[in-house]
């Protein structure tokens, strides 16, 4: 039987590369933006699933206009169609903020489940999914690295991993799962897929689309503010231990013994 | 609402975890700021235990939901249960782990109650009445401080920012709150064997890890013996993990996992940018590698320019005869 599934993602900058702050706020120009790598792993289920048992992908992701760019990506993969949940008003939001445009849109689109990566590697706050499970009235099965439907479509077992242990989980469907590495890489696209890309409809949803307060989204409807934002702290220069192997080795251990007490 | 800060204790079947110690210790400061007291809170199923010891932690009141439904963990029923314990506390604060388990039920526990949640923390602070959270984002790349803009709100702090509180005070009084769970939708029916290091990565005091100098899955081999004398936990690098020489769970950096152990040893790591994004907030770092020019020197206290394959064995006899003295 044919599933609708969501891919939720998000831009952020690629992994690889370095971070410049300028008055509190990271400087995105000449920054290289890429699809959230956990996000990835979920669309990458989401299209395997729609090719085994047909029905459609729709990404969906919430971020600034050009964003496009990136959302593109996730069409030339194989993604049906998308959503672009983009608004001025939608910016600076903290996690409880962006969670409530997620599950307005999401009240829009017809689904049977939803992937999402289990945390974005850009602000980390791991707890959208979460929230946007709690918002919608949904199970939800976090950090997800095997994944079954059952044969009649009502009920999915995942295999999970945290803290160190891997749990075998079930839930009934609709259901949010969120990706942790080891689901499996998202494939390259084609160039067919790339071309093909720039025909698939995104329709854009700003805040009045969705019929949400603007004072409850963005900056205004977040928790927290953010009132610093500084590189980490330089690290004290430390020592090259000369010598052979074991002399090195030696004096590494008595330094750590004597000097910083670890050991 | 109080002015006092409740801690979210959590456990595993040896009982309460460190992270657990060391948020007494964390939430002590906030609420001799706010005027309040520090409680605890136990959720699962047969926790009596966990309470008694959290009882003696300097907590002024204990509150524990002990619910038989909560044997198999099921985010829907933990949320449930969570929820009713902040309800009975009405803390100004609730403060989690920063561990998976932390990470997953407070956000769900946020959304239900809508209050902000900051995850991942490594500071916490009263300034002016408001509470002041220092978070790395970007893996480590960039630290945010973020200000709560009202009370009561949430967050989970890191392992290993604070030094666990000891179980040698008066015992709080223990108060069960009552429960009433639904049936989950989602839920855990098995708990398959544990990984092969020992030792949680995210909660490790030391971490060895090895990166592509490691030329392979046996090459893990010495680094795990210097582990065994540690008490440590291995990580790797990216490359080492891409390469399928150890499971991506021993992963450390930006699509791994976060650490700041005391101690780090990165043996046959070159140190790309997202590397050490996840680890360059650790007490001590040492670097061996090969290449004197490798950027993983540079974040360094401690650096040897060897062969790990020579460097690692001879420092785990080195330590073992340190360890003796």
């Amino acid at each position: 039987m044919p599933y609708n599934i969501v891919a939720l993602l998000k831009r952020v900058p690629d992994t690889e590369s370095k971070i410049t702050l300028r008055d509190n706020a990271v400087v995105t120009e000449g920054l290289n933006f890429v699809l959230d790598p956990y996000g990835e792993y979920g669309l990458e289920k989401a299209l395997q699933l729609v090719e085994q048992h047909g029905g459609k992908v729709t990404a969906v992701l919430c971020g600034p206009a050009d964003a496009k760019e990136t959302i593109r990506k996730a069409l030339a993969v194989g993604a049906d169609d998308a959503v672009h949940l983009s608004d001025p008003a939608f910016e600076g939001g903290d996690a409880a903020a962006t969670a409530r445009v997620l599950a307005a849109a999401l009240k829009q689109i017809p689904f049977d489940l939803i992937w999402s990566g289990k945390q974005a590697v850009d602000q980390d706050n791991a707890q959208v999914p979460e929230r946007v499970a709690e918002l919608l009235d949904l199970p939800h099965v976090n950090s997800v690295i095997e994944f079954t439907l059952a044969a009649d479509g009502k009920t999915a077992r995942c295999v999970r991993e945290v803290d160190g242990e891997r749990d075998v989980m079930t839930t009934t469907l609709p259901a949010i799962f969120t990706a942790q590495q080891g689901l499996g890489e998202l494939r390259y696209p084609s160039l067919k897929g790339i071309m093909g890309a720039k025909k698939k409809p995104i329709t854009d949803w700003n805040a009045a689309a969705l019929g949400l307060d603007v004072a409850a989204v963005g900056a205004a409807g977040a928790k927290f503010q953010v009132i610093q934002l500084e590189p980490p702290p330089a690290r004290p220069p430390g020592k090259i231990i000369p010598g052979d192997a074991q002399t090195a080795a030696q004096e590494l251990a008595r330094l750590l013994h004597e000097e910083s007490k670890i050991i | 609402m109080s002015n006092n800060i409740l801690i979210i204790a959590e456990g595993r079947a040896d009982g309460l975890k460190k992270v657990s110690f060391e948020l007494v210790n964390v939430a002590q400061p906030l609420a001799a700021a706010l005027g309040g007291a520090v409680q605890g809170a136990v959720v699962g199923s047969n926790v009596g235990a966990w309470a008694n010891t959290l009882a003696q932690t300097g907590v002024t009141q204990v509150y524990v939901a002990d619910d038989a439904g909560l044997q198999n963990f099921a985010p829907e029923s933990y949320t449930t249960a969570l929820a009713a314990l902040i309800h009975a506390a009405q803390p100004a604060v609730v403060l989690f782990g920063a561990t998976g388990w932390g990470k997953e039920v407070s956000a769900r526990v946020a959304a239900q109650l809508d209050w902000g949640l900051a995850t991942d923390c490594t500071a916490a602070q009263i300034v002016n009445g408001a509470l002041v959270l220092t978070r790395p984002v970007y893996a480590g790349k960039a630290i945010a401080q973020v200000q709560a803009k009202s009370f009561p709100i949430m967050a989970s702090i890191r392992p290993n920012i604070a030094p666990p509180a000891e179980t040698n005070k008066t015992a709080a009084p223990i108060q069960a709150v009552t429960i009433t769970l639904k049936e989950p939708r989602a839920q855990v029916v098995e708990t398959v064997a544990q990984q092969k290091s020992k030792v949680d990565l995210g909660e490790a005091n030391v971490v060895v890890a090895g990166g592509r100098g490691v030329k392979g899955p046996e090459g893990f081999a010495p680094l795990n013996e210097l582990a065994d004398t540690l008490n440590a936990a291995i990580g790797a690098s990216r490359a080492a993990v891409d390469a399928g020489w150890i499971d991506y769970t021993h992963q450390v950096g930006q699509t791994g996992k976060t650490v700041a152990p005391k101690l780090y040893i990165a043996a046959g790591i070159s140190g790309a940018i997202q590397h050490l994004a996840g680890m360059s907030s650790s007490k001590v770092i040492v670097a061996i590698n090969k290449d004197p020019d490798a950027p993983i020197f540079k974040v360094a206290d401690y650096g040897i320019v060897g062969d790990l394959f020579d460097v690692v064995p001879a420092l785990n006899a080195a330590i073992k005869k340190e360890q003796g003295n």
